[in-house]
């Protein structure tokens, strides 16, 4: 299955890019999107610290993916 | 929301006659209307922090009439705040921010009181300083302060109407209601220190606080009047790149340490050691401008190298030296003579004192760091450069 990953602040650095389409296993969960993100980004490991989202809601990382979906990560900013 | 605003007691917040012209596009809107504007009135919101976020805080509270407003900032106006920090102009630089936003404030409506706290928000101070206030904006600009804010108005009950912004991005949300998340639902680990660049060393765009800082003051006339939909359980995204906003549902965690069913944090804690920022006994560490003289002076041995971006390099460097950004550094470490000294620069010393981290967490041994970096080099050894 196939879900949209959006970056934000740091995350985009890290992984020089906005946003990427990301291939996963049926059954996959966010856990093994993340795992997959710091295995083909390395630099992304550098991000301990983020919220994650599917489809505009809060998600824990148990939270199994679907075909099409939307997931946002996004990283604490604290400039002011 | 209404049970976060104290009842008004015996100060009276009936209008005078200048007030019903003052506030007469406030006083015709049916969500508002006189009781909406006593109630303005009746109000006391302390905005945490002078400065990009503050700033269109203190002008838009001050306009809408409510009637007591905290300013709380220990810092003293520079020019390099100017590009964004629009409370303060050119004749402020030099003086504390609060006196700045308090005439601005006092400028715009007389009838308000202004309160100045020209105090740091401390685990000692912030209980007793927030107790006065119906609600608290975050116009801070480091994570301890704003985990700091957070627990001290869960503790106590009061709204903490959050903002914070990233170069060309920014968040915002209401954290610490009863039903609602706070902050530590949403990022209960703060990230490791100096990962995340601030204003001053990653940039920002100077109108982006003016947008997110807006965004704050209207959620908190929105908490005293209890109107709309605050931005409670949502955490509002903003790219001003694409002018884009998302809002992301968000829920208070039911195990929260803070806010949740069985909170293990019952009192303020040191928010410094929490971030994971330390005193530095780093201090043997570190190189002065005059020292690092002294050493090219005398043909010493050393490797100097610069972790800027190259957009910096463009505007100065000290010559002789090797630029590798900082993201780089783990990287392109390997490629460096370990054999020298390495004394590593940046704008102001922060980030070098990062890279130093890096190289020494490697096995590097013969490394410094410039104290003050390039700004400090541009002061004490060659005026000549550009300073930015």
């Amino acid at each position: 299955m196939k879900v949209n990953v959006k970056f934000f602040a740091l995350g985009r650095e890290l992984v020089g890019n906005n946003s990427l389409e990301i291939e996963l296993g049926e059954s996959d969960n966010i856990k093994n999107l993340i795992e997959r993100l710091q295995n083909e980004h390395p630099k992304f490991k550098e991000l301990k610290s983020f919220v994650v989202a599917v489809n505009m809601e809060y998600a824990d990382m148990q939270k199994s993916l679907n075909d099409g979906d939307e997931v946002a990560i996004i990283p604490p900013v604290s400039g002011g | 929301m209404k049970k976060n605003i104290p009842e008004i007691e015996n100060t009276s917040t009936d209008l005078a006659k200048e007030e019903y012209i003052r506030y007469s596009r406030h006083l015709i809107l049916p969500e508002v209307g006189e009781e909406g504007q006593r109630e303005l009135k009746a109000a006391s919101v302390l905005i945490v922090g002078a400065g990009g976020l503050g700033s269109p805080a203190t002008f838009y509270l001050a306009a809408a009439g409510v009637g007591t407003i905290g300013i709380a900032d220990f810092d003293n106006v520079e020019l390099v705040n100017l590009q964004r920090q629009i409370i303060h102009g050119t004749g402020d630089i030099g003086h504390p921010k609060v006196d700045s936003a308090a005439s601005k404030m006092r400028a715009v409506n007389p009838l308000i009181k202004v309160k100045k706290i020209p105090e740091k928000l401390s685990s000692e101070n912030a209980m007793q300083i927030i107790k006065d206030y119906d609600v608290v904006i975050d116009g801070t600009d480091n994570f301890p302060t704003r985990y700091l804010l957070n627990d001290a108005c869960v503790l106590s009950g009061k709204p903490y109407v959050y903002g914070s912004i990233y170069r060309f991005e920014g968040q915002a949300s209401v954290f610490a209601t009863e039903l609602g998340p706070c902050y530590r639902c949403l990022y209960p680990e703060p990230p490791p220190p100096n990962l995340v660049p601030s204003c001053e060393e990653g940039g920002v765009l100077g109108i982006l606080p003016g947008i997110i800082g807006s965004i704050q003051a209207a959620e908190a006339i929105k908490l005293v009047l209890n109107i709309g939909e605050s931005l409670a359980g949502q955490l509002l995204l903003f790219d001003a790149l694409r002018m884009e906003f998302s809002k992301l549902k968000i829920r208070k965690n039911e195990d929260c340490p803070v806010c949740g069913k069985n909170p293990s944090v019952t009192e303020l804690i040191d928010y410094d050691q929490f971030c994971g920022i330390t005193a530095d006994a780093e201090d043997n560490l570190n190189i002065t401008p005059l020292q690092l003289k002294q050493k090219m002076d005398n043909g010493d041995d050393i490797l100097l190298l610069d972790v800027r971006e190259e957009i910096e390099y463009k505007i100065n460097r000290i010559e002789g030296g090797q630029l590798i950004p900082l993201y780089l550094v783990p990287l392109k470490m390997n490629e460096l003579d370990r054999s020298k000294e390495i004394i590593i620069y940046c704008r102001n010393g922060i980030r070098s004192m990062d890279a130093l981290r890096n190289l020494k967490a490697a096995g590097f041994e013969k490394v410094k760091n410039l104290a003050g970096g390039i700004n400090a080099w541009i002061d004490q050894i060659d005026p000549t450069l550009q300073k930015y």
